[in-house]
């Protein structure tokens, strides 16, 4: 442990040095907060080398983050989707992918490299720019969920005062997309999968959206990134190593808050699964009843461009369960959540998008497992079963705030050894 | 728009032939109001390879391949059929020995098919794994038929008079080792994987449901009828073969856990047939005799009396029948058979018609049907 200090300890007058590590004077921490993501301010203090208007340095520092975002998105994409056939593989008794690379791990290249070189077929009747323009604007309707998410401590495109309302916004342009592709590809089974999309994902933004106001009246927060940090305990930031910013153990997490938060995390990753179009609720793809649901007529980049919003949407909703439920970043132990400097980014880094990407397998698990439901079903998982359960259990969780004036349901009279 | 109201109208929508739930080259033309299915009208054809014609004009032996391809997830069924209607016409005895490989051919072939129905009805209704299983051991089987007989889908094996080959003690232990595979631990495994899953029995209860006297009045046989409770079962009540000599039960549906005739009793009926017939094959193998494994007169050529005859066996799917007439010749004047599935889907648009069903729902009852297309066109 001695050694894993002093070890961040040279790292961090390194990172000083390089002026990675962005602590005001009197430490506040709001400092690190608006310094945004951490490779922003180095390409900040890069360019300001050069004598260059501060517009060019703030566009070149957005491409940046963009390109890291987008990055990100497309390596998870190329990860999620050979962890799924391996995952489903392995379930079934198969071995997956094994030729394209060692364990076919550069299976997905190939199969991307096929997409992108395939012809780009837009059937006669197709609505030809709505065909053109739905896919895109699906994605770009993910894409822009990613911008207030944060990756890990301090790794954040923009720390939104209202992430967590832009996330919930903005996740409603993707139904209009969908329902571009289904109607503009002029088949009926894209027009099934179409109506299906629209019923589907606008009946469960409302749990979902449940499970957002509880968080947030727990929290007081719609930055994601104040309500991990609610989650890591109580917050004391002193001095410039970062070393002593108090950390709390688990049970502050908002799942351990109070029982009521439990049922809404349940109930949030049931409804998450049937946002982003996962089995049991994968009714708008349903292969053996619609082909292919709205993107049947779709091929090549297009259909590339589906399915990557697909994957980016199901690391998207776990990410988000993390930060409302699961303590984002925060191991839940205290002395190692306690580390700071680059090695505590670096590690928080690791256990945000590893825990998402537990949740992601979670998912993958569950596809692979169960059948499919049907509409009437999935409707009524929805609105009689889901709502009235997140409905009470938000009346339950504000009524515990007020009685118990935020104490944790784990924390209740337990003095926390600081 | 009208007084605010959205005019609707009802949508007139072509599934198959190529669609991946009906299961071969079937189209179902279906009238929906949303998602509800009102009518359903099925067109079959698109399959028809005119076996009885190619039967009038090859011999008695050289129609056995054609059998196969009829039903051919489980063409021993068929061969035994045909070859049983041959052996009939011409009052030939079969031997011992062959009689019994013709029971466990047939049963673990039955096994087989049932294992096909089992997973590509799990992927009807979204769940891809149960199909893999179910392929994981199907292809146990189809191995042991490769070593009998050289193929794993069309096998030719049961002819008139005997069998093709003999079987080898090893593929006795192989067939005694699979059934110490199969039955309790795989099948309870499926059970626990699918049969009992919550999504899968309100996906499959109370739906398609199929009363006794719609499936009688239909010609539904096999498994499909007996799910509807209705105990009928060729190699019990009308025993060919050897049947008469082993025990087992006869499962039906009891409505468990919905209605009685529903998917789920449907689907059932066949998970609790593989364990009967894992029982039918521990009994043949413990009983199997010595001795010749196929009449060799019957092999060099068949050339009946003059007559005709219906013989039917039970097949996987229900009723397989031959009805041949002979003039004396090499070649049968006529051949007529009866396939299972064509009756067994003949009761579909009844079925749909009755009930609300939806979109899913039509997935759901053409899985259970659990038709082979190859043996609705012939």
């Amino acid at each position: 442990m001695n050694l894993l200090l002093q070890a961040n300890g040279t790292l961090n007058t390194l990172a000083r040095e390089w002026n990675l590590v962005r602590t005001a004077a009197d430490g506040s921490k709001t400092t690190l907060d608006q310094g945004g993501i951490f490779l922003e301010a180095v390409v900040r203090d890069a360019l300001s080398a050069f004598v260059l208007s501060e517009w060019l340095i703030t566009g070149a520092a957005l491409l940046v983050v963009c390109g890291l975002v987008f990055g990100f998105i497309n390596l998870f994409a190329l990860w999620a989707v050979w962890a799924e056939r391996k995952v489903s593989a392995h379930m079934q008794c198969r071995l997956g992918p094994m030729e394209v690379g060692p364990h076919g791990l550069l299976q997905t290249i190939a199969d991307g490299i096929k997409l992108t070189v395939k012809e780009d077929i837009i059937p006669r009747l197709a609505d030809r720019p709505l065909f053109i323009l739905a896919p895109v604007i699906v994605f770009t309707g993910i894409l822009m969920r990613f911008v207030p998410l944060p990756f890990g401590e301090h790794v954040i495109a923009s720390d939104m005062d209202v992430g967590l309302f832009f996330i919930a916004a903005v996740g409603s342009v993707e139904v209009l997309g969908v329902i571009m592709a289904g109607w503009a590809s002029n088949n009926k089974w894209s027009l099934f999968g179409t109506i299906r999309t629209a019923t589907q994902m606008v009946s469960y933004e409302i749990p979902i959206g449940l499970a957002f106001i509880a968080v947030v009246v727990s929290s007081g927060s719609l930055s994601l990134v104040e309500i991990v940090e609610l989650q890591g305990g109580e917050q004391s930031v002193s001095g410039t190593s970062g070393l002593e910013q108090a950390a709390g153990w688990f049970w502050h997490w908002h799942m351990f808050r109070n029982p009521f938060l439990l049922v809404l995390a349940v109930s949030y990753l049931i409804a998450s699964l049937a946002e982003c179009k996962r089995a049991p609720f994968d009714l708008p793809e349903a292969e053996s009843e619609l082909v292919s649901g709205f993107h049947t007529e779709y091929s090549g980049i297009r259909f590339a461009l589906f399915f990557l919003a697909e994957y980016a949407a199901m690391y998207l909703v776990s990410a988000v369960a993390v930060v409302l439920f699961f303590g984002g970043w925060w191991t839940g132990i205290y002395p190692i959540d306690a580390i700071g400097g680059v090695l505590g980014v670096l590690l928080k880094l690791t256990v945000f998008v590893g825990k998402a990407l537990f949740l992601v397998f979670i998912q993958m698990w569950v596809r692979w497992t169960l059948p499919r439901v049907r509409l009437d079903q999935m409707m009524h998982i929805c609105w009689k079963v889901l709502l009235p359960l997140s409905l009470v259990a938000l009346a339950g969780s504000c009524l515990w705030e007020l009685a118990t004036g935020g104490a944790t349901f784990f924390g209740l009279g337990i003095a926390v050894d600081r | 728009m009208d007084n605010g109201k959205i005019r609707t109208e009802e949508m007139l929508l072509n599934m198959g032939p190529q669609h991946p739930s009906t299961h071969g080259v079937f189209r179902v033309v279906i009238r929906t109001d949303g998602e509800m299915v009102l009518e359903s009208e099925s067109h079959i054809g698109y399959l028809h390879r005119c076996f009885e014609k190619c039967a009038e004009g090859n011999s008695y032996i050289q129609v056995v391949p054609y059998t196969d391809r009829m039903d051919y997830l489980c063409a021993m069924a068929n061969n035994l059929g045909y070859a049983e209607t041959v052996e009939k016409l011409m009052g030939l005895k079969v031997p011992e020995r062959a009689q019994y490989i013709r029971v466990i051919v047939t049963e673990l072939n039955r096994i087989a098919s049932h294992l096909m129905a089992f997973g590509t009805y799990g992927l009807d209704l979204g769940a891809v794994t149960p199909f893999l299983y179910a392929f994981r051991d199907r292809e146990r089987v189809l191995k042991v038929f490769e070593k009998i007989c050289g193929q794993r889908l069309n096998y030719s094996y049961i002819r008139v008079g005997g069998v093709t080959f003999d079987v080898t003690p090893e593929i006795l232990d192989d067939i005694k080792a699979f059934c110490a595979y199969f039955d309790p631990r795989i099948i309870d495994e499926y059970d626990r994987l699918l049969t009992y899953n919550g999504i899968f029995i309100s996906r499959t209860a109370n739906v398609g449901v199929l009363p006794a006297d719609l499936a009688i009045s239909h010609g539904v046989t096999g498994p499909s009828l007996r799910g509807s409770g209705v105990k009928r079962d060729l190699r019990k009540d009308e025993p060919f073969a050897i049947y008469d000599r082993f025990e087992f039960d006869v499962p039906v549906g009891s409505g468990e856990m919905g209605t009685l005739g529903d998917c789920w009793d449907r689907y059932m009926v066949r998970i609790r047939e593989m364990r009967q017939s894992v029982r039918i094959i521990r009994q043949a193998l413990k009983d199997i005799p010595d001795g010749l494994f196929c009449d060799k007169k019957a092999f060099r050529g068949v050339k009946p009396p003059k007559g005709e005859v219906y013989h039917k066996i039970e097949g996987a799917r229900g009723e397989v029948g031959f009805y041949l007439v002979s003039d004396g010749t090499t070649k049968p004047y006529r051949c007529k058979a009866r396939g299972p599935s064509f009756c067994n889907i003949s009761v579909l648009d009844a079925l749909v018609a009755n009930q609300n069903c939806m979109v899913a729902d039509l997935v759901a009852i053409i899985g259970s049907l659990d038709i082979v297309m190859g043996e609705v066109d012939r």
